[in-house]
């Protein structure tokens, strides 16, 4: 899964596509995926970057990054 | 030293449906490559144009288009005894056809226009856009002109609701059932008469071009944008420029196709699917014109230079992601102003 590479993300979160001129905000851990979706790491890099870096059991992250996930993909945000 | 042009301007109606003479002139004035006397042209004694600072230096009213182009002429020469006029900028749809049918007599007095052909005023209206899209391979949604309220209940025959009922200049409404599409064909047919025209409702988000063609197939400047705040009216109140580039090969297409004259604004619907259906031509500049000046490409600015014979660059960008928002604030005029204009019909 990448994210389009028009899609500009600021250090604050702010996320914004040019083709539909929609804009979101992200909040930091959002950020942070997004971020690295955009860096072309893939699921597994993400799972083990976050479980180490966060306080977080792997089933709670999986559940949410799954519907962050959908959330992306119906916002148009990946390729 | 720049040279300073006399300009006349239409649509000084800043209102809650606005026209374009404000951000015209507002493109006129940070011109780089002249300097600008305003003339404003007003048909009603309250448009806000008339009354903001720094926009008009003289302000004439003018007849409507309804009331002949022998009235319309007249008042222009007297308007160019005094004022001198280089160039002319109609901004309402419906005085366009006396503008475009005057114009040998405006260039005759000395006074320039930039605008489409009669035929690419004609063949972009909305009763003739099915035929348009067949002959410039754009996608348009169905649509039909109704002259008469019999023919409402047959719709149902080639169109699913909702749909849209438009006026042939302004005005369009979402109908959901033949008895919606009666109320909105008497309200729109007494307001812009006929035909009433019905489109087959197009869903997805709508996207807006502001573009200017030089006459001969060039695209001299083109800025998409989506409406992020829309009024009750259908009007734009805040919007964003857009990188859609196949919405940029659209508008050029269109303007290499037709030979496009002038300002115009491409309205198009861009489906989930991401297909494009062109629902609307506007034949003059928008009154969102001074978005695409805040995004670097000063398009009144062109226009006038192109009217004029003088050589004119294509823009070849602008910036994205720039957004405008419109705002009300009330105007105090003083009550000699307004009766200036009343009396004299000119201030």
């Amino acid at each position: 899964m990448k994210i389009k590479k028009n899609i500009a993300i600021s250090q604050s979160g702010f996320a914004f596509d040019p083709n539909s001129g929609d804009s979101f905000s992200l909040n930091p851990i959002a950020t942070e995926i997004v971020n690295l979706l955009k860096d072309d790491k893939d699921e597994q890099f993400i799972t083990s970057h976050i479980l180490e870096k966060y306080e977080i059991d792997e089933f709670t992250f999986q559940r949410n990054f799954d519907d962050f996930v959908q959330m992306l993909k119906h916002y148009q945000f990946v390729e | 030293m720049l040279p300073t042009y006399n300009i006349a301007i239409t649509g000084l109606n800043n209102t809650d449906n606005p026209g374009p003479g404000v951000p015209v002139i507002r493109g006129l004035r940070e011109a780089k490559s002249f300097k600008v006397n305003i003339i404003g042209l007003a048909y009603e004694n309250l448009e806000p144009g008339i009354y903001l600072d720094g926009i008009c230096d003289k302000v004439y009213q003018i007849p409507y288009p309804s009331a002949g182009s022998t009235a319309f002429i007249d008042r222009i020469k007297y308007i160019h005894e005094k004022e001198n006029l280089d160039f002319i900028i109609p901004n309402f749809d419906a005085e366009l056809f006396t503008f475009i049918t005057s114009q040998d007599i405006l260039s005759d007095l000395g006074i320039k226009t930039f605008l489409p052909t009669l035929e690419q005023f004609e063949e972009r209206q909305k009763v003739n856009l099915p035929e348009y899209g067949k002959k410039y391979n754009v996608q348009v949604p169905n649509s039909k002109a109704l002259t008469s309220l019999s023919e409402i209940n047959d719709l149902r025959k080639e169109f699913d609701y909702p749909l849209l009922v438009k006026g042939k200049f302004y005005d369009a409404y979402l109908a959901y059932n033949p008895e919606q599409v009666i109320n909105h064909f008497n309200k729109i047919s007494a307001k812009w008469g006929l035909p009433v025209i019905v489109q087959a409702f197009a869903k997805g988000t709508e996207v807006n071009v502001i573009a200017l063609g030089d006459g001969n197939g060039n695209t001299i400047g083109a800025v998409p944008m989506r409406k992020q705040y829309i009024t009750d009216k259908g009007k734009a109140w805040g919007g964003i420029t857009l990188g859609d580039e196949k919405l940029l090969e659209l508008t050029r297409n269109i303007i290499k196709q037709t030979k496009w004259r002038g300002g115009m604004e491409l309205e198009m619907i861009k489906t989930n699917t991401g297909e494009y259906f062109l629902i609307e031509i506007n034949p003059r500049i928008p009154a969102w014109v001074y978005l695409a000046n805040g995004a670097g490409q000063n398009l009144p600015e062109a226009m006038v230079n192109l009217g004029l014979g003088k050589e004119v660059i294509p823009y070849t960008s602008y910036e994205i992601g720039k957004m405008f928002v419109r705002y009300s604030q009330d105007l105090i005029v003083d009550l000699s102003i307004f009766e200036k204009l009343s009396m004299n019909g000119e201030l």
